[in-house]
């Protein structure tokens, strides 16, 4: 059988409050929060959190293959599952791929990773959604837009649900679009785009594949229904004789939003990690035509203990105003946009990917000192060429002393910038976000994440900050 | 490693000249190099066909020995741009007397000067990224601030600790014809500034400033030629440190090694047993409030445990133990990067011969020390000057 072998959500810790966006904007205010982005997050860094996330169980030097699906990957020309198989420190003899374009490229990633699976090409397939969707100031898209990612590690062993059967339909629909000059989402009239498109298409997926299973919608134990919206995911469970309050899978809209291509994704892992043994799932989901599938749970369910949806809705920090949302995604020009930058270099950030990107210290074998970025000669001994490379990303450490600093530019002033100390005693001058001012102290306990550094030179840098530690649930 | 050789006495200054520092907005680098350079001239009674070598000290404003030939139209005489950081200005004054006591020159000139103002930037061009990949996000207020929870922690220091080392700087640059700031201000105008980077306020930093300042370096023996109330110099010595100070295990933030190396190597070569009995003033680098106070303990004038105390007593001040920042301090004075080091030179040859505004004078100045910190901070400089 082909399913699932791990699994690994993520939510960004900043949270928009509807009735904020109201207050700016006006209009009518709305229940609930949208996950936002921070300012050095984009949908390669979330991707590379959610593959994190999922890594507990599998080395992520035997992942074999990786598929990204995405409609907001930073760059139009340059492959964003390369820039996170480096990110994640997975290896470079692996199949990468971009899919691009739908809010189904997640779940479309799923099959082409079943198909690779399937056919003895791949052992380890991961799978990894993120999107960081912008609506419109003032539109409905932008007080229910949320962001987010998700990862799934596709195999054939040391299951924790199996994927059984999968049914597929496309779709040339003008529902939800950006050309290529778009930076908002745009959409059609909705009374339309819901009745002739998600309703229509996902009741036939929906019915496709329970035919084709042999199953009737008493036999799923949960409807994992992802539409983009709550009002279409009612009508078409009822359609299909899902008890909305028994059986239909909690969207999440009123806690992060809706999450584009990564949504599905996250709503199957929250099932996942909230469901048993023996368990059969419904999984559908609308983009370009829709995909259905049925998955079993397996006794792994039980043992496995990784919560990271739960981990991050709690992990939450309210952004105070709209207006640090509009810094955030720069959709205002700051000050710190005008200070000119220096250039950058591609064969200067090419020469040490492995320290910047894949975030590897060096570490002296005669004493022992760790040094980041490497150092030929060590600066506690003097030994030369005499280190081994080691891993940092995954070490934790605290803060050895830190500066709010508002000078240096930064879209929310002011700057936090730390020396830290991780463990195993290597000291590294690193910034720091998802933090607040206030919530800083010396000897705070932290952890490393993946974060795009900055623009310089019109290319994007991707390099590591740290964080203040999150708590896991379970581990 | 063996140590070093000694340079006490060997070369002379005997003629200075310093621009007004400030937003020099009606002049050019070369307008300054000018000025500073033809009143060294002036004071030495020289002209530009003695100088037979130059050193010239400038950090973002300038490259080459040209930035000096082209103002100054030396003769196709050697010149030598150096840069060490905010160690610059005294790294042309260091290299110059070196030149002067192997034997090979007997005249010449160093010159430090720095164009800020013009760049458009408040603070530094380095306030942006210093490497496209680490993009180490500091300030140098940022950076500098660092052992503030070092000493907040452990040695009682508070905001208007730092706050009075302002108002000093400030009290005696308000008294300083060519000092960039001249007005004092209130201890609770320093504390409630707005904050730059946590502690430090406005008032704690030191300004964006343009300046020039000039020496004439000659060899001791002919130095009477020139003047009676010559100056020496006594000792000079750099450290650039093997790393940024935090990246070493262990560094618990209470200072910087590279001034306790350069000082102590500086204290060898002048024979300093006591720097607050041997020495009649200090000039240091007072980039921010917090970097008088750690380099008070890392010149070894007082304790960490005692440096709060010393503050609340006057002990740095004209009539205390030891003067320290008389002229205004990188604070009040300016900080034009290059210039900095000959400026503090400048201001202590101005000391000795008694020529300086009678409020801020000291009394029977005969020997004098000038300090310099750079990068983050990773280089520091000291130079000794002082009668025969």
């Amino acid at each position: 059988m082909i399913g699932i072998k791990s699994m690994g959500g993520y939510i960004p810790r900043y949270r928009l409050k509807r009735a904020e966006i109201a207050r700016a904007m006006g209009g009518f205010s709305m229940p609930g929060s949208n996950a936002v982005c921070n300012f050095d997050e984009d949908s390669i860094t979330m991707a590379v959190e959610a593959i994190r996330n999922s890594l507990d169980r599998t080395n992520a030097k035997e992942i074999d293959a990786l598929f990204f699906g995405s409609t907001t990957a930073p760059y139009k020309e340059k492959q964003s599952s390369s820039t996170i198989a480096l990110g994640a420190d997975l290896s470079d003899k692996i199949f990468t791929c971009d899919l691009s374009n739908s809010l189904r490229s997640g779940v479309s990633a799923i099959l082409l990773a079943m198909d690779r699976v399937g056919n003895g090409q791949s052992k380890n397939a991961m799978v990894a959604a993120s999107d960081c969707r912008i609506g419109m100031c003032g539109s409905e898209f932008e007080k229910s837009f949320g962001d987010g990612s998700a990862a799934l590690l596709i195999g054939n062993e040391n299951l924790i649900a199996t994927i059984d059967d999968s049914f597929y339909l496309d779709s040339d629909f003008i529902d939800i679009w950006r050309t290529e000059n778009d930076r908002f989402v745009s959409t059609w009239e909705d009374r339309f785009i819901k009745t002739k498109g998600f309703q229509k298409i996902m009741n036939r997926v929906i019915k496709g594949l329970m035919d084709k299973c042999g199953l009737g919608p008493s036999d799923y134990q949960k409807a994992i229904i992802n539409v983009p919206d709550f009002g279409t995911m009612l009508a078409v469970a009822k359609t299909n004789g899902f008890d909305p309050k028994a059986q239909l899978q909690h969207p999440m809209f009123d806690t992060i939003g809706y999450s584009g291509s990564a949504h599905p994704l996250l709503m199957l892992i929250a099932a996942l990690e909230e469901g048993s043994p023996g368990d059969k799932l419904l999984f559908a989901s609308y983009g370009d035509g829709a995909i259905a599938m049925t998955l079993t749970l397996t006794e792994q369910i039980s043992s496995y203990n990784i919560t990271s949806i739960k981990d991050c809705l709690e992990n939450q920090m309210e952004l105070e105003s709209y207006e640090t949302y509009l810094k955030l995604r720069k959709l205002i020009e700051t000050e710190a946009d005008r200070i000119p930058a220096l250039p950058s270099s591609a064969p200067y950030m090419w020469r040490d990917q492995n320290y910047f990107t894949r975030f590897y210290g060096s570490k002296c074998k005669k004493c022992g000192t760790t040094h980041y970025p490497r150092h030929r000669v060590c600066y506690k001994c003097k030994s030369k060429d005499d280190f081994e490379v080691i891993k940092l990303a995954d070490k934790k450490g605290e803060i050895i002393t830190y500066t709010k600093d508002g000078l240096f530019p930064s879209p929310i002033p002011p700057h936090v910038q730390t020396v830290i100390e991780l463990e195993g005693g290597c000291r590294i001058y690193a910034m720091m976000t998802d933090v607040k001012p206030d919530e800083l102290e010396n000897h705070m306990q932290i952890e490393m994440t993946f974060r795009l550094l900055h623009e310089r030179s019109n290319f994007k840098h991707y390099g590591w900050k740290c964080r203040p530690l999150q708590k896991r649930r379970i581990r | 490693m063996m140590t070093p050789g000694n340079i006490k006495d060997k070369v002379s200054i005997v003629g200075m000249g310093c621009t007004k520092f400030g937003e020099n907005w009606d002049s050019t680098a070369d307008d300054m190099i000018i000025d500073a350079v033809y009143e060294a001239y002036e004071d030495a009674g020289l002209g530009p066909d003695d100088i037979q070598a130059a050193w010239v000290s400038v950090t973002s404003s300038g490259a080459s020995g040209t930035t000096l030939a082209n103002p100054l139209k030396l003769n196709g005489i050697p010149i030598t741009r150096v840069e060490n950081y905010c160690a610059s200005g005294q790294e042309a004054i260091r290299n110059a007397a070196f030149a002067v006591a192997s034997g090979m020159y007997d005249i010449v000139l160093a010159v430090g000067f720095e164009k800020l103002k013009d760049s458009g930037l408040r603070g530094l061009p380095s306030t942006n990224f210093s490497d496209p990949a680490i993009a180490m996000g500091m300030s140098a207020p940022g950076s500098f601030s660092l052992p503030w929870a070092y000493f907040f922690e452990n040695h009682n220091v508070t905001k208007e600790t730092l706050g009075k080392i302002a108002v000093k700087n400030h009290y005696y640059g308000s008294f300083n014809a060519k000092a960039h700031f001249q007005k004092a201000v209130s201890l609770e105008k320093v504390i409630n500034a707005p904050i730059i980077a946590w502690p430090l306020g406005l008032f704690d930093c030191c300004p964006t400033t343009d300046g020039a300042s000039a020496a004439i370096l000659v060899s001791q023996r002919i130095a009477k030629k020139f003047r009676d109330d010559y100056i020496n110099i006594k000792a000079t010595s750099v450290s650039v440190d093997s790393v940024i100070p935090g990246y070493r295990p262990n560094h618990e933030f209470s200072g910087w090694p590279a001034t306790r190396i350069a000082s102590q190597e500086c204290y060898r070569q002048a024979g300093i047993k006591d720097p607050v009995k041997d020495l009649d003033l200090i000039e240091l680098h007072d980039c921010f409030s917090i970097t008088e106070l750690v380099t008070y303990c890392d010149l070894g004038l007082c304790t960490k445990e005692e440096v709060k105390e010393k503050i609340d007593s006057d002990f740095f001040s004209l009539d205390g133990e030891i003067p320290v920042n008389i002229s205004g301090g990188l604070k009040s004075f300016g900080h034009p990067v290059g210039a900095t080091g000959v400026r503090m030179v400048y201001e202590i040859y101005k000391q000795i011969q008694g020529k300086v505004e009678p409020q801020r004078q000291v009394k029977n100045a005969s020997l004098g020390l000038a300090h310099n910190l750079g990068g983050y901070p990773q280089v520091a400089s000291v130079l000794i000057v002082g009668t025969e």
